[in-house]
């Protein structure tokens, strides 16, 4: 697209022609929800469930 | 409801500056550094008391100090510099006002309010329970509420300033994307809404349990959610001075990042991947599978490690185009030669990346191996690693941006100027000392949060190898070093806050003392004009230095028993 | 400047420099290899930590420890019994407030199934001077097989703190030829 080569700051209405990546890093909620989903995930859900599958001894 | 807002307009940057943000900066900054003269206070009671030949406290009172040194400074000075950067990177930085004062003074309070509570608990003396008051160990009920209602306090903070963001796009104050020092800030605000929503997941039924409300709480899961909160809060530090490295940078050298995409997806790396290095606490526990420990503690596949080494090359490496620009382009080094070593913002900013990279981040994976963790945890080794990151890698680039601030922002003149300028380097000096004596006690095998290494009255005899000893005496004397470093910098703060002479309203502050600074570099950074032949040299060094350090971890321990 | 709005209204187009390039790709590849020395070493290496986990009640596992004091005692030693059990089978060590109980005595270059808990608080059983250090929980028994290689007269001193009585929580272990 044309605007791509336009080195002028961005005027409303055109943020068709930025590209997915810089919108992204342009959207601070979708980054916060990300930052708390992936070590919720990863970290705490899973490390909770292995801690609360421990076997009991027998 | 955009009310009369009154703002000024910064002499150096024509930015308008919000005087309701003006003043949470102020106070948010100012309690930061009481606390941090009372943490560091604690702190030299603990490392005189470690140094055998002195010996300094009682046990029980070098238990309540070792508390109150961990909370004071890892938590309480830390989080609220932390606000004030955030209210300075998205208010000011951003041309814009600042969203919801009212609600940012409430959670001021709060956390003043939560951090004494909880000292007043520690200091009565029954919750010496340490920083991390690891169940079935019991602290009084006000520790854990203390901590409660400062967390709840730095939250708003944190909402206080994503509103800011949202208030300076609505109302236009900026065009484009945000500077990426607003977006390492936002980067650090993240982070710090998952550290406190996990404390407060583990904190308030602790709180209950401490009452008796709450029969037991298990101990591997309180680890768990509490290191959420412990680990990612230094995490929250990371990004913080990182943002501040940059700030610096732009500050003293007018440089320019050298790619605006390259930082902000290594700060993306971080928003994703560095909370989960919580893990690097859990490696050694029982109940948790080899797959989570490796997923976790390598930050998947060190992403964040990878996003942490592309700051450690774009930071000096901007510094370096900037001032190859201003004409120091002799050689690989004459940038880094000639840059204002007497400039105590840059000295203490480039310290603080020497010493976050060299000492603290490869410490830091190093001891975030699974199988290495073995050989390291629980001794001196780990508050080793993490005095050069928080305190040598943090501590010192707040130190820094400190001195920017206070004619900024408090709009006072630097008194003792002399002492200004070496500060960073005593600061610097001392807890680079304390960091690698306190690794090389730990490889000796020293417990960290251990009264007596002599253990005279143990029920059974055993002895440290006399260089450990040593290594403790060293310790002690590095700590007198840093207390100093640490006094000068509050003397000179504190004393130019309340006596400095005031700048008058359009007076410029000079920020660097080089060529070209107060100017900003004009555009450069498009990829055919980079040449950072200084900083290539610096990162192979750093990659050597790392590559061999952590393949020698390897032989230490394949020389311990074997297991499985 | 990094304080400012960046200068290039789409700067995610913007060319990255060769340096650059090759230091993300460097620090990439690096990151590859450690995670994969990880796994490697699963398989490769002596020294992993066991997952082998139980949930166990504080009194059961001081039963079994008991049983195991009551068997194989050879002798006393400044109050402690010091226990000499069978290569190869389940050796018990309680971490108490402030105490490892019992002193054992394992022969060099056999395995044994050392159970690891604590009757109260955390402990931290650190291994000197080898140097090995493992958190100990209250109602986890943490079981790992172990094989000391060097004989030797062994420490244990609690690495976790766990009240006033920490630093004189000092345990032994001997291997014997």
């Amino acid at each position: 697209m044309a605007e791509a080569d336009d080195p002028r700051p961005a005027q409303s209405g055109d943020d068709e022609s930025i590209p997915l990546m810089q919108r992204v890093l342009d959207n601070p909620f979708l980054l916060l929800f990300l930052g708390i989903a992936v070590p919720a995930l990863t970290y705490l859900i899973w490390g909770i469930i292995e801690i609360a599958q421990v076997p009991i001894a027998d | 409801m955009a009310t009369a807002t009154e703002f000024r307009t910064c002499p150096n940057t024509g930015l308008k500056v919000d005087l309701a943000a003006e003043r949470l900066i102020k106070a948010n900054a100012v309690v930061a550094i009481v606390f941090l003269a009372i943490g560091g206070l604690f702190g030299i009671l603990v490392a005189f008391t470690r140094w055998p030949a002195v010996h300094l406290l009682p046990a029980d009172w070098f238990y309540l100090a070792l508390t109150a040194h961990g909370l004071d400074v890892l938590l309480v000075w830390i989080i609220f510099f932390e606000i004030a950067v955030l209210y300075f990177a998205s208010a000011v930085l951003l041309n814009s006002r600042l969203a919801a004062p009212k609600f940012a003074w409430a959670g001021f309070v709060l956390m003043v309010v939560g951090a004494l509570i909880t000292n007043v608990a520690v200091l009565q003396g029954d919750s010496s329970v340490m920083f991390t008051s690891y169940v079935p160990m019991r602290a009084a009920p006000n520790f854990y509420l203390g901590l409660i209602l400062f967390a709840v306090g730095a939250l708003i903070g944190c909402f206080v300033f994503f509103g800011t963001l949202v208030v300076a796009k609505a109302e236009k104050t900026y065009e484009g994307s945000i500077p990426l020092v607003t977006f390492g800030a936002m980067t650090a605000a993240i982070i710090a809404v998952f550290t406190i929503v996990s404390g407060a997941i583990i904190l308030i039924p602790t709180w209950l349990w401490s009452y008796g409300l709450i029969p037991d709480i298990d101990p591997v899961i309180y680890k768990l959610i509490w290191w959420g909160m412990g680990h990612s809060s230094q995490q929250i530090n990371v990004s913080a001075h990182v943002a501040i490295w940059y700030a610096i940078a732009a500050l003293v050298f007018g440089a320019k990042p050298l790619s605006e995409k390259v930082s902000r997806m290594a700060f993306l790396m971080y928003i994703l991947f560095l909370q989960i290095a919580s893990a690097h606490h859990m490696l050694v526990e029982p109940g948790l599978s080899s797959e989570w420990k490796i997923f976790n503690t390598s930050y998947a596949m060190y992403l964040a490690v990878l996003g942490s080494m592309v700051h450690g090359m774009t930071v000096p490496g901007s510094i370096e185009a900037a001032q190859r620009k201003n004409g120091y382009d002799r050689g690989l080094f004459e940038w880094l030669r000639k840059a204002p070593w007497g400039n105590p913002a840059f000295s203490g900013m480039f310290l603080s990346l020497l010493m976050f990279g060299f000492l603290g981040g490869i410490s830091g994976v190093v001891m975030g191996v699974e199988q290495i963790n073995l050989i390291m945890h629980n001794t001196l080794y780990v508050p080793g690693h993490f005095h050069a990151t928080v305190v040598a890698g943090t501590t010192l680039a707040f130190m820094a941006i400190t001195y920017v601030l206070v004619p900024l922002i408090f709009r006072r003149e630097l008194i003792l100027k002399g002492w200004a300028r070496l500060q960073p380097y005593v600061f610097g000096i001392g807890v680079a000392g304390n960091s690698l004596f306190m690794m090389g006690a730990g490889t000796l095998g020293v417990s960290r949060r251990h009264w007596d290494i002599s253990f005279a009255d143990a029920s059974l005899p055993f002895d440290y190898p006399a260089a450990a000893f040593l290594m403790m005496g060293l310790n002690g004397i590095s700590a007198i070093l840093a207390m100093l470093g640490g006094l000068m910098f509050v003397i000179v703060v504190v004393g130019s806050v309340f006596f400095g002479r005031k700048l008058g309203a359009d007076e410029k502050v000079s920020l660097g003392e080089v060529a070209g600074s107060g100017r900003a570099v004009a555009s450069y950074g498009s990829s055919d004009t980079i040449k950072i032949p200084g900083t290539a040299v610096l990162v192979a060094i750093f990659f050597i230095a790392f590559v061999l350090y952590y393949f020698v971890n390897w032989k230490y321990l394949s020389e311990i028993w074997p297991m499985s | 400047m990094a304080l400012t709005p960046p200068s290039e209204r789409i700067w995610w187009k913007e060319p990255i420099a060769k340096i650059e390039l090759t230091w993300i790709l460097i620090a990439f590849c690096w990151g590859l290899i450690m995670f994969f020395m990880m796994i490697y070493w699963h398989g490769a290496g002596e020294q992993n930590l066991s997952n082998e986990t139980y949930r166990i009640k504080p009194e059961v596992f001081a039963e079994r420890a008991q049983a195991m004091i009551d068997e194989y005692t050879v002798r006393e030693e400044e109050g402690f019994p010091v226990v000499r059990p069978p290569p190869g089978s389940d050796v018990y060590l309680i971490a108490r407030l402030w105490m490892w109980w019992p002193i054992l005595e394992l022969e060099k270059d056999q395995s044994y199934r050392l159970h690891l808990s604590s009757l109260d608080w955390q402990h931290g059983f650190s291994l000197q001077p080898v140097n090995i250090n493992v958190q100990v929980h209250p109602g986890y028994d943490l079981v790992m097989t172990i094989k000391p290689d060097v004989a030797g007269e062994y420490g244990v001193v609690c690495n976790e703190y766990c009240g006033l009585g920490h630093h004189n929580m000092v345990g032994k272990i001997y291997v014997v030829e």
